[in-house]
């Protein structure tokens, strides 16, 4: 039951990405190029309604469905990891156009292209997993 | 209702539905994040043996890969189901810029919707140079940068900015300065072959 549940927020989501257009390689170009607000309107909405949803939930003590306080962990910090990776991350997403959720998503569309992008994602995946003790952090 | 099928999103009400799944996933107990199930993936396939990143228990994170499989059934839905006929718009000086690289707008607006380049995303075109960078090694990049970095758009640009995580704030500036070198000044390098 439980999974179906994630199953059905995944096809919500799926739809999101699809509608919003934020899955289209010409979007993720038109952005880098700041000739358009489209991803930065999509970007700023959803930052700006998380950062209200965040308040709310701390200020009245709000507990998710099973009952639990619902907790954030704050993220380790550093400057190198987040610089590096970051900035490798942006030259990818700028040549693929499409950040993870939308590769799942283009699968979806019948992309068979995207195939290969996303085994060469869970190389890179692999890869860092294999290197890390070597990389600053 | 049909009009919510039938066009494109306004990107203020796609920005209000993305903000809705964060909250869903924080009410379910859980943290939006994507690239972390190209890990998870690894995981589950075994990669725990010979590399300890990978050994940790994945299971817990069996519920984002019902996410994602999700997703891909959401790209399949919608674009048999949902999409208009109009193609995505982009801005015009996108397009020239585009076209004088060689990428043709238009031929992807006639024959369809326009979210790819339709004579790029091709098995074609994946086996020259061009296409080699653009999906082998962007590919690449992508899925090690998110794990190096700790979160790609969704935790980062997304999670990480609504809690006011420095560390977000560092990445998603990483990941425009990346961006803006690759769509400047490589990906026209790149298109010259």
């Amino acid at each position: 039951m439980r999974s179906l549940i994630y199953i059905f927020l995944g096809i919500f989501f799926g739809v999101i990405m699809t509608k919003s257009e934020v899955i289209s390689w010409f979007r993720i170009q038109e952005m880098f190029l700041f000739q358009s607000f489209h991803m930065y309107g999509i970007i700023g909405v959803a930052v700006c309604l998380g950062v209200l949803q965040i308040l709310l939930i701390n200020k009245f003590n709000i507990k998710d469905f099973s009952k639990s306080p619902i907790v954030f962990v704050p993220k380790q910090k550093g400057i190198a990891r987040y610089l590096i990776g970051g900035i490798i991350f942006g030259l990818g997403w700028a040549m693929t156009g499409a950040c993870p959720g939308p590769m799942y998503t283009l699968l979806g569309h019948g992309l068979p292209v995207i195939a290969v992008v996303i085994m060469s994602a869970l190389a890179g995946t692999l890869t860092y997993g294999a290197v890390r003790s070597k990389l600053p952090h | 209702m049909n009009e919510i099928f039938q066009y494109s999103w306004h990107w203020s009400f796609s920005g209000f539905m993305l903000a809705l799944v964060m909250f869903l996933l924080l009410m379910l107990g859980k943290s939006f994040g994507l690239s972390s199930t190209l890990r998870t993936v690894c995981a589950a396939g075994g990669a725990g043996a010979k590399i300890s990143f990978f050994d940790y228990d994945w299971k817990a994170q069996k519920w984002n890969l019902l996410f994602v499989l999700g997703a891909v059934i959401g790209g399949f839905i919608a674009s048999n189901f949902m999409m208009g006929s109009e193609p995505i718009s982009i801005s015009s000086e996108t397009i020239s810029h585009l076209q004088a690289m060689g990428v043709d707008y238009q031929k992807s607006a006639e024959k369809g919707t326009a979210i790819v380049p339709v004579d790029l995303f091709s098995f074609e075109v994946l086996f020259s140079f061009k296409g080699f960078m653009l999906f082998v090694v962007g590919g690449f990049l992508v899925g090690f940068g998110a794990r190096y970095a700790g979160g790609c758009t969704s935790g980062h640009a997304i999670s990480g900015l609504s809690n006011f995580q420095i560390p977000s704030l560092i990445s998603v500036i990483g990941f425009f300065i990346g961006g803006i070198l690759m769509t400047h000044f490589i990906l026209p390098f790149i298109f010259s072959f």
